[in-house]
Formats: structure tokens, sequence, C-alpha cells
């Protein structure tokens, strides 16, 4: 299935869940957020929240801000 | 006989009599950093010990897997503790999210809250702002809100109970340095909360007006960021915060209009004939001195 993440369309397993994402594509979760459809996810839930097709992923992290 | 130079107790035992308290945790420093703009995470985190910061932002973006090196690595090692901000919201809905996701990343309910309302000038748009600042507080947020320098705004935002409030000196980044310093000595008197000065800063003396005119604390960023030798300009803002302080603590003299000799008149030798012998030269200094 497909999912959008950070805006760009990405493929992903069927059955995949937010644990599965972070971990494929961030070499560590320390200081990351995740949005899904505009709602946070909250860390602790991650393995458990399954991924459907067509959601919008937000993978968000600290960066230099005043 | 040669005296001993004049010394200066340690940074440390000028502050540690005075913390600032902001949500129940206490503060040597009351300078407190912006992340953003410095050329580089090596500058950046030496800019930080030199400002002697213990309290700096960061914003949440999306990750970039190209970035080398890691800004929360920067922040642990020099000691402060982490402000996310909602930098670049324009509603409370997109604030209040943005703040949930920080606190889930960074594992701080603490967040500096901006929502600004207009691109060119960033100013806050303090409607959505205080419909933001209330819902935090009501999540248990430690809400820190940038607004404008109007203290009924600020006195909203402190009832509704936010930890501090963060009026403006000028627009972020602007480096004007404070445009109206009543309205922030107006705000000094009407809260109970710390008052921190929050954008605007250009140099030294603006962030010692700051103090002087009663701020608990200064928040600046590309005032040092942006300047040309970053670590230089975060120790003179470091030293000018902690003069500002020393300054406002010390209670400065009244303004006058006229003279007032700060040298007795007693004592004073004739040193000119008198009245009536010398001419007009010395009658005149016969009346007055310096």
């Amino acid at each position: 299935m497909q999912v959008t993440v950070n805006g760009e369309a990405t493929e992903v397993d069927d059955g995949a869940t937010i644990a599965d994402l972070v971990d494929g594509h961030l070499p560590s979760p320390r200081g990351v957020a995740v949005a899904v459809n505009a709602e946070v996810v909250p860390r602790s839930t991650w393995p458990d929240v399954a991924l459907h097709d067509g959601d919008r992923v937000e993978l968000l992290t600290a960066a230099q801000g005043g | 006989m040669t005296e001993p130079a004049p010394t200066s107790p340690p940074p440390e035992d000028r502050t540690t009599d005075d913390p600032l308290v902001i949500g129940g945790i206490s503060f040597t420093s009351r300078l407190i950093t912006g992340t953003g703009g410095a050329p580089s995470l090596e500058v950046l985190e030496d800019a930080l010990v030199a400002s002697g910061t213990q309290l700096t932002t960061v914003a949440l973006r999306r990750i970039d897997p190209s970035a080398s090196g890691s800004l929360l690595d920067v922040i642990d090692r020099v000691g402060a503790r982490v402000l996310p901000n909602t930098a670049g919201c324009y509603t409370a809905q997109e604030a209040v999210l943005t703040a949930k996701l920080a606190r889930d990343a960074f594992e701080t309910d603490w967040v500096k809250l901006e929502v600004i309302g207009d691109d060119r000038t960033l100013l806050p748009d303090a409607a959505e702002l205080l419909d933001a600042a209330e819902q935090l507080v009501d999540d248990g947020f430690v809400v820190l809100p940038y607004t404008t320098d109007d203290p009924v705004v600020a006195r909203r935002l402190a009832a509704i109970g936010c930890a501090a409030v963060m009026p403006l000196g000028s627009p972020i980044g602007s480096g004007s340095g404070i445009r109206n310093p009543y309205n922030l000595a107006i705000i000094r008197e009407q809260v109970d909360v710390p008052v921190i000065l929050d954008a605007g800063i250009g140099t030294a003396s603006d962030a010692a007006l700051a103090m002087e005119l009663g701020c608990d604390a200064v928040l600046l960023a590309t005032a040092v960021t942006r300047a040309q030798d970053p670590v230089r300009m975060a120790t003179a803002m470091r030293l000018a915060v902690e003069a500002g302080r020393l300054a406002r603590r010390a209670g400065r003299i009244p303004r006058k209009l006229y003279a007032e000799a700060s040298t007795s008149f007693d004592g004073m030798p004739q040193l000119v004939p008198p009245v009536g012998d010398g001419g007009a030269t010395a009658a005149s200094r016969d009346d007055g001195g310096s």
C-alpha cells in the first residue's frame, strides 16, 4: 500500500506499523515525533498503530529555531 | 607600593543569589538562547557555551535525511534544557498540535508558544495566541508565549496561567532593539510571572536595557547566531544581561534636567583674588563650581 511520508509517496508493507516506518527511515527514534493525518501518534503506541493506505505521515525532529 | 588588582567575583557568585524561576525550575542564567540562524552546529555549540545559557529553543521540522550532526546532542553537551517552539504556526490549532508533537519528541511539556499573524512583521496574532495558550495550559503545558508589548494581552496571558510572558522588543530578527520601553516597564509592573524580552535584540546594549527596565530574562537568537563573530557576541550578551540585572537590582539614580555636583564645596581653597580685586573671571568662579 502507499502512504505519504513528509510529502513523498512511499510504499509500505500491508500491516506495517508506525514503529516499522520509523525503524526503516531513521537510525534512532530519539527526538522524533509522528503525526498521522494531523493527529499526534504518541511514541508509546507506535508498535500498535497500523498504517492505512493513503495515510499522511509526518516524521518530525529538532531543527534550529529561535 | 602596588595595590593588588581589583578582582571581580566569579559569575556564579554574582548570580546564584538571584535565580530566575520559571514553572518551578530555577536557572542561574537569565539569557535564553534560540538556536536559529547559526552557520554550523560547531559554531552554535561554542556560542551556546559562551552565552552561559541553560535554556535554548528548538523548532520541530520534517526529518532531513541529509542532515549531519544532531542538534539535540549539541544541547545535551552544553547542558541546557530544551524549549521547543511553535515557530511558523499561524493558527491556534496548528500551534497546539505542534506543541503536543514537540512534547512527544523531546519529552518536555515546556513550549515557547508562537502564533504569527502576519508574514512581513511576524507579529503575534493575539486572539489565536490566547486561544492556544488556554488550550495548552489546560493540557498541563508550561507555556511561555511570545507576545506583543501590549500590557493588556500580557496580563490576560498571565491570568490564563502561562508560566511567563515574552513580549517583543521589536520584530523578530529585526535587530531594532526595544521600540517601546514604557510598555515593557508597565508589563513588568502588571504581571506576577517572569517577563522575558523576546525578539528584536540587536546588540549587547539592547539586552542590558531590557534587564534595566525590569525584564527577568532575555531571549535572543539571531543577534548572536548571525553576528560576524557569534561566540564573541554570545559572551557580550551574557555580560550585558548580567550587567543589566545588577544595575536594576542596584537601583539607578533618578534622571534630572540639571547637574548635581558630586564633589562637595566644603573646604574649597581660595586660589584666586577675592571679589573686587580680580575682575569678572574670578568673581564668576566664586559663585559656583562643578
